[in-house]
């Protein structure tokens, strides 16, 4: 059995939607990601039809965890989007980084399509406006208010995708 | 070995040689910068390479709680938290007591450990480095990435991932999360791993053991296609430092300090980790935050030495698990009674270690003190502690003192790609003196600095948020202290020629 002729794993019973939110709590604004999924988390309470992901930073084994879905929500924070946050369409494709150990969210998305054979679902990037990034910094106030400009947009996002009990 | 790295010291100077102080990299952007010197006669005479480290983390640390850094550590780096969790936990092993721990504790740990070194090799290997491998250093910027690699190769891919997948599932198991676990405290483990967990890791441990096999043989191909590229590129002559375990085997978890000089003698061995201090010293240059270690017995000039796989391969008298001995042995037999020093071994001697991780792993998950036994252990109370580990990228220590207040009131940490850095300065040296043909940068240059660099997994992105924008910028001065020439790859892979200074000359 070769690698190329086992499908990757969906696992059953998987939520429909998956909100991805990655960056680093120790490092000021870049927390927004983490700290999005932790609010929207706590206001949907258990809801199957949504699951929540973390980490420090895109990997490629995180294409796994985007088969089987209906639809994607990567959120993270930006020093180069308007405030408070922009809204994306994302769309697979390759980038040339050098000695990254992390991947960009388009390149993720490519990955996915390459070794399923298959295109991946829609995915919306939710990118929030940050400032600083400085070691052991809370978020700075700015960057909270663009948080939580972004979970309203968020409960309207949900809302649409047939996830209207954010409380 | 000669510190040619270092002649714009005065003597340098007085040759016509200018020194050049460029300023530190951004930590969060984590550009890789390197910086060329020529002579009056277009020789390089000099390379600077300049990296993100971890300056400022230390004081992160300080005034913490101890029981609190071992989970605070894994914000250090995205890439190997897990090594910065268990270094920590074992040196507050040693304040609070708990020396040894307990069986089973410290069989957990060793099992997350070696799935975290697992998954980092696996990424490493093929997410990083087979790119380059497959395609050739000279193939298009664009399609050296997994995204490539994934196109050309889906098969080879899809190892890549799972491989990875698998040691993530370790962690998650032993860790309690996928991220930021808690499972490593301060004198020992707070969880069993369960048994519906051994199971399904089970299932999955003779394909893995299979695919690592795979990739031992194709790190071991390449080597024997092209010996003379993968013997020379790069190659230099160094020490090696590593911990080994106390009867000479290799061991990722604990042990004692062994250092080899360059034609494979012993210079120290069976040194206690918790005496690092008498054997390393860090050295600070003007011209960047990084320090640079170097063994005190040798000195500044000929003390620095090499780290992570390349080192543990050689420096261990046996590899304690019999696959991925057969493949150490087929190892040191290419270099012919010799010590290898090639850079790009490292890929190989990564992919060997990958195979022992999964051999140590089925060993561990065999084992019912992973399931039951206690988890804790204590005694006497101690003021300070020094954790010493091999991580994926070579030897980690973290080091710490603690008031009566519990608050920690001294952190120092040297990481691995901080052991290495004389070491990248050098490989990087060896291509430009190989690969500069006149005085202009070429994109071939570039893609030659990067496999060098590429081959020591240096973690230029640790904890950063730099997803994917990690340029390479590379300059070339004159012996007058004038920028003849810089180009910066983009993370599109676009090159620009861009003659403003990166810095401006000290000097």
């Amino acid at each position: 059995m070769t690698p190329a002729s086992v499908p990757l794993p969906a696992q059953a019973g998987l939520a429909p939607i998956l909100v991805f939110g990655w960056g680093n709590l120790s490092r000021g604004d870049d927390a927004l990601g983490p700290l999005f999924v932790e609010k929207l988390r706590a206001a949907l309470a258990g809801d199957p039809r949504v699951e929540f992901l973390e980490d420090y930073q895109l990997q490629i084994e995180h294409a796994l965890d985007l088969a089987g879905r209906r639809q994607l929500l990567f959120v993270d924070a930006s020093l180069g989007c308007a405030a408070p946050f922009e809204v994306t369409p994302l769309a697979p494709a390759r980038d040339a980084s050098f000695t990254t150990h992390a991947l960009s969210p388009r390149a993720l998305l490519q990955v996915f399509c390459d070794v399923q054979g298959e295109t991946p679902p829609p995915c919306t990037l939710l990118a929030i406006r940050a400032e600083r990034f400085e070691l052991g910094e809370p978020p700075g106030p700015a960057a909270l208010e663009n948080l939580e400009a972004a979970l309203g947009w968020a409960s309207q996002w949900l809302a649409g995708h047939g996830v209207k009990n954010v409380s | 070995m000669t510190r040619s790295l270092e002649t714009a010291a005065p003597a340098a100077v007085a040759q016509g040689l200018r020194r050049v102080a460029i300023d530190p990299l951004s930590r969060v952007e984590g550009h890789g910068k390197v910086t060329i010197l020529l002579d009056a006669q277009n020789r390089v005479q000099q390379v600077r390479l300049h990296i993100v480290e971890f300056r400022g983390f230390e004081k992160f640390i300080e005034g913490r709680p101890y029981w609190e850094v071992p989970v605070m550590v894994q914000r250090l780096c995205g890439i190997c938290p897990v090594s910065h969790h268990l270094a920590a936990s074992k040196a507050f092993d040693r304040v609070v007591g708990a020396v040894p721990v307990t069986a089973s504790a410290e069989k957990i740990r060793r099992l997350m450990h070696y799935g975290q070194v697992m998954q980092s090799h696996a990424l490493h290997f093929f997410h990083l480095s087979s790119p380059d491998l497959l395609f050739g250093f000279d193939s298009d910027a664009n399609r050296r990435n997994i995204v490539g690699v994934a196109q050309a190769h889906p098969d080879i891919a899809k190892k890549g991932i799972l491989l990875r997948k698998f040691g993530q599932e370790v962690i998650r198991v032993t860790a309690g999360k996928r991220v930021h676990g808690t499972g490593s405290v301060p004198g020992g483990m707070n969880k069993h791993v369960s048994a519906e967990d051994r199971a399904m890791l089970r299932r999955d441990v003779a394909q893995m053991t299979a695919w690592a096999q795979d990739a031992v043989g194709m790190a071991k191909q390449l080597h024997a296609q092209n010996p003379a590229l993968y013997d020379s590129f790069g190659s230099f002559r160094s020490s090696m430092l590593s911990l080994v375990r106390a009867d000479g085997a290799m061991d990722l978890y604990d042990g004692v300090i062994r250092a080899r000089d360059a034609a494979g003698q012993l210079i120290f061995d069976g040194a206690s980790d918790q005496g690092y201090l008498d054997l390393i010293e860090e050295e600070v240059k003007p011209w960047t935050y990084m320090k640079f270690p170097f063994l005190k017995s040798l000195g500044p000039d000929l003390g620095w030495y090499r780290v992570g796989p390349l080192a543990r391969l050689q420096n261990c008298d046996f590899i304690p698990s019999p696959l991925a001995e057969v493949e150490r042995q087929a190892f040191v037999a290419w270099g012919r009674g010799e010590p290898i020093h090639a850079t790009l071994a490292y890929h190989w001697a990564r992919m060997i270690e990958l195979l022992h991780c999964i051999e140590v792993i089925a060993e561990l998950l065999d084992d019912p003190d992973i399931l039951s036994g206690e988890l804790m252990a204590g005694g006497p109370r101690r003021r300070s502690g020094v954790g010493v580990i091999e991580a994926p990228r070579g030897t980690l220590i973290h080091h710490y003192e603690v008031g009566d207040d519990d608050l920690v009131t001294m952190c120092n940490l040297i990481v691995s790609t901080t052991h290495n850095n004389q070491a990248m300065n050098e490989a990087v040296c060896s291509v430009a003196r190989e690969y500069l043909d006149g005085r202009e940068l070429t994109e071939g240059l570039l893609n030659h600095i990067e496999v060098a660099i590429r081959a020591y997994d240096p973690c230029l992105s640790c904890a950063t948020h730099a997803l994917g924008q990690m340029p390479l910028d590379v300059a070339l001065v004159g012996p007058g202290g004038e920028l003849m020439d810089r180009l910066t790859r983009s993370h599109t892979g676009d090159i620009v020629r861009d003659l403003q200074p990166p810095s401006s000359p000290a000097a």
